[in-house]
């Protein structure tokens, strides 16, 4: 059912009435819960202009959030491009004929999948602490690139599978009665084309890599909501500090979602290439029915 | 292995504050997520901009902050702690209950989203027949649309509940004694970092592999046959 019109009939007049009903009693709760807030962050102060103006200052941003953006973005950055080669790498291993490279393979990526990100990036926080691998400033972004490229390169080892594995077999087939061989046909015939396919669900990936930096915030990274509480701290106004980072951080990862899915609809009417798979549902084909999938 | 054995009860405890967060959170997001997809399918439009709004703003949200707020915002600023004050454990409690809250809010989104797609995969003719029957769309969506979509989406909704086990270690942002707390804890006062990491990806492997096998197993058990 691919519209949400088929679910009922056009409304008729009683429907209409209804409707209407129904919408009104939704904005009479809709504006009693505003109320509520409202009422309930005044009577604490909250929407004094005290609390909101030093986000007008320069030294605010100057001092506390752009610092945490800097961070946030560069753990994203470097994060997704190394998730990306090991992805690849696992993914590819992953569907390899050589049983010694599958099964390592396989282990490695139902292995970080299963394990939380925190866990991870707490042990190799402490790892690099303990063998002095990284000087001290850096210990805490090494540890969130770590913690994020182990999980999402296991994810995003799954997505290359599932795009490869949903090319139809012909490609491969031919590719065979070409004499390629199977390194040949994975990087000349496959991959190229399931790189297109898995367009939309890496973006979205993205999105997932950008909001679990905030993980870091336990291994005292300097990030965004990290930065949001030091303003809470410093200004007395936790509750506006929190609302101001989550409104950036809304801002940007749904652009990039959207962008996803404008992309999954561009690649869906174009007739050529297979057809894209879904921006905002988690791939699961793991060897045991439900892993972990990638958006959450 | 003298760390395991040292910190056995801690490591059980802790492991079983996951569980229950988790079980919890679970149950919160299921309810409050099958909700919000039946207003996200509605035919009243306000209805489909609540539900629309509020998966947009949380499933873009980091859980870190939505738990942060919950402690930060909820408790401290705005006194709203969930608990009875002259209770000997109430902070404890507080920031369970908080934890739990900010993991059903944020897992909810996760939940409507799968449930709609299961709505999606339902054939046209159930729905068009069931409209021919003269259902109204509350009962098509009861009778005919909903249990044929939990049964397509039983894994999917499995990956979110293992998903959710995960993130339930962001509690100990907030102070909450599950085993990443328990984890940086140990660290701190033993010097066993590799047992110590072992032991807890262990512990995770253990509580989301056999949920993925359950779920899987149900999911092809459950599935429409079409």
């Amino acid at each position: 059912m691919s519209s949400a019109s088929v679910l009922f009939d056009a409304p008729g007049p009683r429907a209409r009435a209804r409707n209407r009903i129904v919408t009104v009693v939704t904005l009479v709760i809709a504006l009693l819960v505003v109320w509520v807030v409202y009422s309930r962050l005044q009577a604490k102060g909250q929407l004094d202009a005290a609390k909101w103006e030093p986000f007008l200052t320069a030294n605010l941003w100057k001092t506390y959030v752009l610092p945490g953006v800097e961070g946030t973005l560069t753990a994203a950055a470097v994060s997704i491009v190394l998730a990306l080669a090991l992805g690849f790498v696992l993914g590819v291993g992953r569907m390899s004929t050589h049983a010694a490279i599958r099964v390592p393979s396989a282990i490695f990526v139902e292995f970080f999948r299963a394990v939380p990100v925190l866990i991870m990036m707490i042990f190799a926080y402490f790892l690099f602490a303990m063998y002095d691998v990284f000087p001290s400033k850096q210990l805490a972004l090494a540890g969130v690139i770590t913690g994020l490229t182990l999980y999402n390169g296991a994810v995003i080892a799954e997505i290359v599978r599932a795009g490869v594995n949903a090319l139809p077999r012909g490609q491969s087939e031919a590719a065979s009665a070409l004499g390629l061989q199977w390194g040949q046909t994975m990087r000349a015939i496959l991959l190229p084309q399931a790189i297109t396919s898995m367009l939309p669900v890496l973006i979205s990936q993205l999105v997932v890599v950008l909001k679990d930096t905030a993980i870091g915030y336990q291994i005292t990274f300097l990030e965004m909501v990290r930065q949001g509480t030091q303003v809470g701290a410093a200004y007395g106004n936790y509750v506006p500090a929190l609302i101001v980072i989550a409104v950036l951080m809304i801002a940007v990862n749904f652009s990039l979602g959207s962008f996803a899915t404008w992309l999954e609809g561009r690649l869906r009417r174009s007739r050529r290439g297979p057809a894209p798979m879904h921006a905002d549902e988690p791939v699961n084909q793991g060897a045991f029915g439900a892993g972990a999938g990638g958006t959450i | 292995m003298e760390v395991f054995t040292e910190y056995r009860a801690q490591i059980f405890e802790a492991f079983w504050t996951t569980i229950q967060l988790t079980v919890y959170s679970a149950i919160g997001a299921l309810i409050l997520g099958t909700l919000l997809a039946a207003m996200r399918l509605s035919p009243v439009p306000t209805l489909n901009w609540v539900g629309t709004a509020y998966v947009n703003v949380v499933r873009n949200t980091p859980l870190t902050l939505i738990i942060l707020f919950c402690s930060f915002g909820l408790s401290q600023t705005l006194g709203i702690t969930l608990v009875d004050r002259n209770s000997p454990t109430s902070i404890d409690d507080s920031n369970f209950r908080l934890a739990v809250l900010g993991f059903t809010v944020y897992t909810a989104a996760f939940v409507c989203e799968t449930v709609r797609s299961g709505v999606n995969t339902v054939p046209l003719g159930q729905a068009e027949a069931a409209r021919s029957l003269g259902l109204t769309f509350g009962q098509n969506l009861r009778i005919v649309l909903l249990p044929q979509a939990f049964r397509s989406v039983i894994i999917p909704l499995g990956s979110v509940l293992i998903a959710l086990t995960k993130n339930t270690t962001i509690a100990s942002a907030i102070g909450v004694a599950e085993a990443a707390l328990l984890m940086k804890e140990m660290i701190e006062n033993t010097a066993a970092l590799m047992t110590i990491g072992i032991i807890f990806a262990a512990g995770f492997v253990i509580l989301t592999l056999p949920t993925g096998l359950f779920f899987g197993w149900l999911g092809k058990r459950m599935a429409v046959a079409r």
